[in-house]
C-alpha cells in the first residue's frame, strides 16, 4: 500500500462544518480546522472548500455481468464506473453465468474485485441453485469462502416458494447472513411489461401489478418474524410496499428496505414512448408511488439506495419494447438522483445521504471496514461532492459498457471530484485516476 | 401528421377528413377502372411480423388502386427468434427506398419504435400492434357508423361525424388493439361508448377510458344503441381463466338469437351489429345474428380498402389538413380535387 499523504482542505464534513482531513495509509490521521503544515508535512493537498466530504458510497446491489456476460459489463469497467460515482464498495449481484452459487465463483468475482482495486466488490451469493428455486445453494460454504458472502440473493428472480425462502431465512442465522429478496409473485407478473394501471391500459402492455410485490413482502416479513431472521427487501417501488415494510418495523420485524435511485424520479409515463431504456424491473410506477418512496426513504421506512445498476449491450435494447431487456445503469448517475430527488427538495440532509448511501447499507451487508464515520483512526474512504455542479447526464462518456442511462439527457446536480478507497484517490478532478495496486498478502482490503 | 400509429393523438379534424377522403375512395371503387395514379412510382411496404390475410389484403389492394408499388414483407415470428432485429429490417426497407410502411407486429409499440427511432424516413402506418391499437380499423369502422348514421339523420356524411350515437363495444377488451383504437376516435367524433365485458376482460385503469363500463350486456342493450360492435373472443382465454367455459361466455356476452330478437323488442329497428373479424361463430355472435340485415360486416371489409386508400393517399401524396384549409388544391391529387360529394 502507497504511504501517499492526501490532505483534503477545508471540506464540508457531511454538509456541515468545514474541516480538513489527512490521509495517510489508508486511513484518517488527522481532522480539524486548519491542520498546521508540521502536521501536514509533504501530503498532496486538495482544495475542497467548495465541496462536502462523505464516506465512500456502499452499493448493496450492483449487476457486474462477470463472469458469462462481459459484453454487458466487467468486474473491471463496473468497479470503475462505481468509483466515478463516488462509490467505495459494490455488492455483485449473484445472476451471472455461471451463477454464483458456489464458493468458487463468489471467489473468483472477489478477486477480479481485487485485482481491479477501483471498489470494494462484496459478491452476493445465490439462494438458489441456479437461481432455480428448488435446493438451496451452497450458503455456509460461500459464507466461509474468502469472498466472505453475507448477502444472499435470488435477485431477477423471486423466492417464491414459501418453504423456501422460509428455509434460506432460517439457515443464513448461522452465519449472520441476510436474505435480499426480490420480491415478484410470478404468476401474477407472466409476461408484465410495465406498471399495472393507467398507462399499461392503454399501451396494451401487460401490467405488472402493484400487489405481486405487496403480497411476497407481506409474506416475508411474517416469515421473518417467524423464524426470527433478517429480511432484506430489494427496490421497492410501491407505496403499499412501503406500507408493509412500515407495519414490520413497528412490530419489530427485522427487515430492511431500499429504493432505486430511478424508481425514485422516474415514472411510467415514460413508458408512453415505448422506448426499451424505460424498461426495468419492478417497473417505473405512479407519480404517487415516487412521492411514497421519497418519504419513506426520509423517514427511515426504507433504509437504503441500492442502484440496481444493470447495465445490457445496445441490441438487447433496439428493439421492440416486449423484446428488449430490462434494466438501467445507474453507478455514476445515483448521488446525483438522490441529491435531485431528495437534498434539492429538502427531504434530506448531506448527513442523512450518508446513512442511506453509506452507513446502513454497509451495516446491511456487513462490510465491517465501509460505511464508518470521518474519523481519525477509521478508513479513509471518502467521497468529494460538488454540491452546486450540474450536469447534462450523457451516457457515451460513462465508464460502465452500458449505454442503457433512462436519464440521459436530464440535467442533474452534484459531481464526485474526488474518491478515496482506503486512501488511495481512485478519483482526481472529476476523473478516474488509478486503481489502488495491493502490495502484499497481509493487505487484505475489503477484509 | 407523419405516421398513424393510433387514434388517441387523432384530431376531429384530421379524423373527418380521412373519413371525408375515404368516401371519395370508395366512389373508385365502385368504378369500372378502379385505379387512381395518384401514388404512381411509389413504394408501399406491407411487413408483417404476425399473419393477417385479411388485413394485408385489405392494403394491398388499397395500395394497387392508387398505382403504388407493393412489397409485401412477412417476417413471422419474433424478431429475436428470426435472428434479425427490427432495426435491421426497417434499415433494409430503407435502403430499398419504402415511401411508407404498413407495419404489423405482435409487440405492443413496435410502430411506435419504427416511427420514433430514426431507423427509418418512410411514413409508418399501425396496422395493428400486439394488444395496443388498430387504429386503420377503427377508421374503418367509423366511416360504416357514419354512413349509416348519415343516412338515418338524412345530412350528408362529408364533413360529419358520430354526435350523439350510442355504441356498445363488447367482448375481449383487454386484449384487443380494435377496442382501444375505437374507444379513443369514436370519443372524438362525438359517440358514447359503453364497454361490455367480463371484469376478466377489462384492463385494469379503463376507469380513465372516455368511455362507460358495464358487465350486463341486457341491461345495456335495454338502455338504447345505435351499434353495437361484438369483439373476437378467443377460446384459449378459457384455458387461462378469463372465463369458465365458452357456453357461459356466450350467453352472458355473446351476441345470440335472444339478444338479435331484443333489439325488434325494444323496437331498434335501425341498430347495426359489427364485427372486425374473423368471427367465432356461436361464441361471441350467432350465426343469425352475424347473418342478419343489421350486420355490417360485409361493408366494414369494403371500407377497409377506402379506409386504407385515403390514409396512404393523405400520407403519401396529400396532406393532412390544418382545421382552414387553403383553397390551393393539389392537381396532382384527383381523389381530392373532386368536389365533395355524399356517396352515402
Amino acid at each position: 500500500m502507497s504511504s501517499a499523504r492526501y490532505l483534503i482542505r477545508s471540506a464540508s464534513i457531511l454538509g456541515g462544518e468545514r474541516a480538513d482531513i489527512l490521509i495517510q495509509g489508508g486511513i484518517i490521521t488527522a481532522l480539524g480546522e486548519d491542520l498546521g503544515n508540521e502536521v501536514i508535512g509533504d501530503a498532496t493537498v486538495i482544495d475542497a472548500r467548495t465541496l462536502i466530504a462523505l464516506p465512500g458510497m456502499v452499493d448493496l446491489h450492483t449487476h457486474l455481468r462477470e463472469p458469462g456476460r462481459e459484453d454487458a459489463e466487467t468486474v473491471e469497467s463496473g468497479t470503475r464506473a462505481a468509483a466515478l460515482g463516488g462509490f467505495t464498495a459494490v455488492h455483485a449481484m449473484a445472476n451471472s453465468s455461471p451463477v454464483a452459487d458456489t464458493a468458487g465463483v463468489v471467489e473468483q468475482v472477489y478477486s477480479l474485485g481485487r485485482e481491479s482495486g477501483w471498489v470494494d466488490v462484496r459478491p452476493v451469493g445465490a439462494v438458489t441453485v441456479g437461481l432455480a428455486g428448488k435446493q438451496l445453494a451452497e450458503l455456509g460454504a460461500m459464507a466461509d469462502s474468502r469472498a466472505r458472502v453475507r448477502v444472499f440473493s435470488d435477485d431477477g428472480i423471486c423466492v417464491s416458494d414459501p418453504v423456501m425462502m422460509r428455509r434460506a431465512l432460517e439457515y443464513v442465522k448461522a452465519f449472520d447472513g441476510v436474505i435480499a429478496q426480490h420480491a415478484q409473485e410470478p404468476r401474477l407478473t407472466e409476461g408484465a411489461q410495465m406498471n399495472e394501471g393507467k398507462v399499461s391500459a392503454v399501451l396494451g402492455l401487460a401490467g405488472w401489478p402493484a400487489v405481486a410485490e405487496e403480497s411476497i413482502i407481506a409474506r416475508d416479513v411474517l416469515l421473518a418474524q417467524h423464524v426470527d431472521s433478517r429480511l432484506h427487501v430489494c427496490h421497492v417501488s410501491t407505496a403499499g410496499s412501503v406500507e408493509i415494510i412500515r407495519w414490520a418495523k413497528e412490530r419489530g420485524i427485522n427487515v430492511t428496505a431500499e429504493v432505486t435511485p430511478h424508481h425514485l424520479l422516474l415514472t411510467e409515463e415514460l413508458v408512453r414512448s415505448y422506448n426499451p431504456v424505460y424498461k426495468v424491473n419492478p417497473p417505473l410506477r405512479a407519480d404517487s408511488d415516487v412521492q411514497a418512496l421519497r418519504k419513506a426513504l426520509a423517514d427511515g421506512t426504507i433504509d437504503i439506495v441500492g442502484t440496481d445498476h444493470a447495465p445490457h449491450p445496445s441490441e438487447a435494447k433496439e428493439c421492440e419494447w416486449a423484446a428488449a431487456a430490462m434494466g438501467m445503469t445507474g453507478l455514476e448517475t445515483a448521488l446525483s438522483v438522490v441529491q435531485e430527488t431528495m437534498i434539492e427538495t429538502g427531504l434530506m440532509s448531506w448527513a442523512d445521504f450518508a446513512r442511506v448511501t453509506s452507513t446502513t447499507p454497509a451495516k446491511i451487508g456487513r462490510v465491517v471496514d465501509q460505511g464508518r464515520p470521518l474519523n481519525v483512526g477509521e478508513p479513509a474512504n471518502i467521497v468529494l461532492v460538488d454540491p452546486a455542479a450540474r450536469r447534462a447526464v450523457d451516457q457515451t462518456l460513462m465508464a460502465t459498457k452500458g449505454r442503457n442511462s433512462p436519464f440521459a439527457g436530464m440535467e442533474l446536480p452534484g459531481k464526485v471530484v474526488a474518491t478515496f478507497f482506503h486512501g488511495h484517490p481512485t478519483v482526481l478532478d472529476g476523473r478516474l485516476n488509478t486503481p489502488r495496486r495491493l502490495q502484499g498478502a497481509t493487505q487484505t482490503g475489503g477484509n | 401528421m407523419r405516421h398513424l400509429l393510433d387514434t388517441e393523438d387523432l384530431s376531429r379534424d384530421h379524423a373527418v377528413q380521412i373519413l371525408d377522403t375515404a368516401q371519395e375512395m370508395s366512389a373508385v371503387g365502385e368504378r369500372e377502372v378502379k385505379k387512381l395514379p395518384a401514388l404512381r412510382g411509389r413504394t408501399v411496404v406491407n411487413l408483417f411480423f404476425e399473419d393477417s390475410t385479411r388485413t394485408r389484403i385489405s392494403f394491398e389492394a388499397a395500395a394497387k388502386r392508387l398505382s403504388a408499388d407493393v412489397i409485401n414483407f412477412t417476417a413471422k415470428g419474433s424478431s429475436v427468434s428470426k435472428g434479425e432485429s427490427l432495426k435491421d429490417t426497417a434499415q433494409t426497407l430503407e435502403a430499398m427506398s419504402a415511401d411508407a410502411v404498413v407495419i404489423r407486429h405482435w409487440a405492443s409499440g413496435a410502430p411506435a419504435r419504427l416511427a420514433n427511432s430514426g431507423w427509418i424516413d418512410a411514413a409508418v402506418i399501425n396496422a395493428g400492434d400486439g394488444t395496443h391499437a388498430h387504429p386503420t380499423q377503427a377508421l374503418l369502422d367509423a366511416f360504416t357508423m357514419r354512413s349509416h348514421w348519415s343516412k338515418l339523420s338524412g345530412i350528408p356524411s362529408v364533413g360529419a361525424d358520430l354526435k350523439g350515437m350510442r355504441i356498445i363495444i363488447a367482448g375481449d377488451v383487454l386484449h384487443s388493439r380494435v377496442a382501444r383504437s375505437n374507444v379513443w376516435l369514436l370519443r372524438t367524433l362525438g359517440a358514447h361508448v359503453t364497454l361490455v365485458a367480463p371484469p376478466t376482460l377489462l384492463p385494469v385503469g379503463v376507469e380513465h377510458w372516455p368511455c362507460k363500463v358495464s358487465y350486463d350486456l341486457d341491461a345495456t342493450l335495454e338502455a338504447g344503441v345505435d351499434a353495437i360492435m361484438m369483439l373476437r373472443v378467443q377460446a384459449e382465454r378459457m384455458k387461462a381463466s378469463f372465463f369458465p367455459s365458452t357456453r357461459e361466455y356466450a350467453r352472458r356476452w355473446g351476441f345470440d338469437d335472444a339478444r338479435l330478437a331484443t333489439l325488434d323488442r325494444l323496437n331498434l329497428k335501425d341498430t347495426i351489429i359489427m364485427h372486425p373479424g374473423p368471427m367465432n361463430r356461436g361464441l361471441e355472435i350467432s350465426s343469425a345474428a352475424a347473418d342478419s340485415v343489421r350486420s355490417t360486416v360485409l361493408a366494414q371489409v369494403r371500407n377497409g380498402v377506402s379506409v386504407r386508400m385515403a390514409v396512404l393517399y393523405l400520407l403519401l401524396a396529400g396532406e393532412i389538413r390544418d382545421p382552414q384549409p387553403n383553397s390551393k388544391q393539389n392537381p396532382t391529387a384527383p381523389a381530392t380535387a373532386m368536389p365533395a360529394k355524399d356517396n352515402s
